[in-house]
């Protein structure tokens, strides 16, 4: 190393959060645990969707997985266009999620950052992110020839009722069932109000930490939220996962006392729709810092706490159907522009930014009338980028470069 | 004061001259595959048709897609801000502009004194676009100048329906080779441009007077099309293809 690569900005050094070291550190162990042959850790491994009840697979003692997570690895090392087309050689359509298109790949080529994943020992499915999943899921169970649980999830248009929560509840039990058959053991209820009491614990962590931003400057921006997302995501109802959001909630408070914003001067506040553009999240993130625009809150990352006002710490299993059904993704439209603008007057924004994702179609389809919501209810302007989550062949720099420029030229 | 403004798009740059808010003349030229010689070109170019030095000029704004490759202006704007500046300059009534340049379309909403109130811009795909109607003429082996006037002579307008430019130029070459006439092919061409256009301005709630900017403005076929379509009259000024960099030179002007 040269001297001058050694000299280190300081104004940059003092915006950059610290605890992304111990992040990155606890999210290595995690996959290095979990592609340690099993006969060594003794763990089976699930493979589960981003929006599955995590918790009883950690009361089983089973490592989940969640090829979602690693879509967004592999996004954001910018290796899913490589593996999207080993996909469409195999003969699935561009028009696929490319999450899918690229774990279906990755699978047989053992592709991505970490060199694929390990094999998992049964697929845990969950329909309230999309029904992508049941296809997606049923492909690798063939693949891999192992149980695949479905747990069907009805969409939440408008109300949630106690026929909903019936039906979910009864597949809870036959998840349940179901882990105790493939594990050997019985399944531990007391364990099971401890890591329900944890993912409580972690979630309520997660909301105060994207809180935070409430405060001009506010101390992270979305693209920070994207990142540290990865544990509230995948170790959910851990202690690591409580012990780990407590630190960086600590150092966001140590940012907020001493007035350290991550954006040098911040002028303008938005809100972000839909899931991170991964091979892009660095240009973005300079692109609106250029234009001392803060995305402080979004859509996605509050996805894995935004309801768990309808759990109930003390009966995690019995509440557990509701808190999974309501996810903004299973809701309808009215309910995603209602949450939105909730968003938009809690963190004070000044427009909302929508990534229209190639890939998500629940995610993506009402927005265009939520953004006309938008205009109605509360009188901001809105943006509309289009791209792909991990498929770099649906995004044009110039296309969202004048988008942006513009989109800012107008909040001015 | 005397501005500049230049515009570099995807096929062509412009350049415009403002002295105290009076435009003294714009010029246009073909981009090529440099832009930032494109940008010096159109300035050097409108400069000696005006007489001018560059000395004389007091600021400069690039816009388009060229715009930050434009060294020697002093800020870089988007054609959306610029078009609006320009649209409003042109005439002050109108509060809507749709402008259609060589690789996107735009539509923006404006409010009286031309600051965007909104805007939308065609996805990453160029159909209805300058380009896709370039694609279209060397199908149809018509001089690209002459599409407007043709079309007005369709008596039974084709219909070309895929969103796509490939596409859509294999259906004309279906069309012809079922025999279709020329003009109502290409009549068909400019409705689909319209059908799009349509639904970008819908999206956004376009408010009339609307003006159409950008090269494709040119083209009659496309006015009337879209003049039909959205069922209220279009307004083009003469300086329609030079609209962005009118707008350029003025907002120059005011920083």
């Amino acid at each position: 190393m040269t001297t001058m690569e050694k000299i280190k900005d300081p104004e940059k050094e003092k915006r950059k959060i610290k605890s992304d070291k111990k992040i990155r550190a606890i999210m290595t162990a995690y996959y290095m645990e979990a592609k340690t042959p099993k006969e060594i850790t003794g763990k089976k491994i699930a493979w589960i969707t981003s929006g599955g009840p995590v918790e009883p697979l950690h009361v089983m003692d089973v490592i989940p997985i969640y090829p979602e997570n690693y879509g967004a690895m592999i996004g954001a090392s910018k290796m899913g266009v490589g593996l999207c087309e080993k996909s469409e050689q195999m003969g699935y359509s561009s028009d696929l999620c490319s999450y899918a298109r690229a774990d279906i790949a990755s699978a047989i080529v053992n592709g991505g950052p970490i060199g694929g994943l390990p094999a998992p020992d049964m697929l845990i499915c969950c329909n309230n992110i999309c029904g992508t999943v049941l296809k997606w899921y049923e492909v690798q169970a063939r693949y891999f020839n192992v149980p695949l649980f479905i747990l069907d999830t009805p969409i939440c248009h408008t109300e949630f009722n106690p026929d909903m929560k019936r039906y979910v509840t009864a597949q809870i039990k036959e998840y349940i069932a179901l882990l105790e058959k493939i594990c050997g053991k019985p399944f531990d209820y007391d364990r099971m109000k401890e890591v329900g009491r944890l993912s409580v614990q972690g979630q309520r962590l997660w909301q105060e930490i994207l809180d935070t931003t409430m405060n001009r400057p506010a101390p992270m921006t979305c693209f920070d939220a994207f990142f540290h997302l990865a544990m509230i995501v995948t170790l959910r109802g851990t202690q690591i996962a409580v012990d780990y959001y407590e630190s960086l909630l600590q150092e966001m408070k140590e940012r907020i006392a001493q007035g350290i914003g991550m954006i040098a001067e911040e002028k303008y506040r938005l809100v972000w729709d839909n899931i991170p553009v991964w091979y892009r999240l660095r240009w973005l993130s300079d692109k609106f810092a250029a234009h001392s625009a803060c995305l402080v809150a979004d859509t996605y990352t509050s996805g894995w706490c935004g309801t768990m006002k309808y759990l109930d710490e003390n009966d995690f299993l019995g509440s557990l159907a509701e808190m999974y059904t309501r996810i903004f993704l299973n809701t309808g439209t009215d309910i995603m522009a209602d949450n939105i603008i909730e968003m938009v007057e809690k963190y004070e924004a000044d427009g909302v930014v929508f990534h229209s994702n190639r890939s998500c179609k629940p995610y993506s389809l009402g927005q265009y009338d939520i953004q006309r919501l938008i205009k109605e209810k509360v009188g901001i302007p809105t943006l509309m980028i289009e791209a792909d989550m991990t498929d770099e062949r649906s995004f044009s720099e110039s296309q969202v470069e004048t988008r942006i420029d513009a989109f800012i030229e107008m909040l001015q | 004061m005397i501005t500049a403004g230049i515009d570099v798009g995807s096929i062509s740059a412009k350049a415009a001259i403002i002295e105290d808010n009076k435009l003294l003349g714009a010029r246009v030229i073909l981009t090529g595959y440099n832009a930032q010689n494109a940008g010096r070109q159109v300035f050097d170019q409108i400069l000696s048709e005006l007489d001018l030095t560059a000395s004389r000029i007091k600021r400069i704004v690039a816009t388009g897609y060229g715009r930050n490759s434009i060294q020697f202006a002093d800020k870089a704007v988007t054609e959306i801000t610029c078009h609006a500046a320009g649209g409003i300059f042109l005439n002050p009534a109108i509060r809507s502009i749709i402008d259609i340049g060589g690789q996107d379309s735009k539509a923006i909403v404006i409010d009286k004194n031309g600051r965007v109130q909104n805007f939308s811009m065609n996805d990453k795909c160029a159909a209805g676009t300058g380009r896709f109607l370039e694609v279209m003429a060397r199908a149809l082996e018509v001089d690209l100048d002459a599409f407007g006037e043709l079309s007005l002579h369709a008596d039974n307008t084709a219909s070309i329906s895929s969103l796509c430019t490939v596409f859509a130029e294999s259906e004309v070459i279906s069309l012809i080779s079922k025999g279709a006439k020329r003009e109502n092919i290409i009549a068909g061409i400019h409705a689909s441009i319209a059908s799009r256009i349509m639904a970008m301005g819908e999206r956004i709630g376009i408010i009339p007077p609307v003006m159409m900017t950008g090269g494709v403005a040119k083209n009659i076929g496309v006015v009337k099309a879209l003049e039909e379509k959205l069922n209220t009259p279009i307004i083009v000024s003469e300086y329609a293809q030079e609209n962005g960099a009118i707008g350029a030179a003025l907002i120059a002007s005011k920083i």
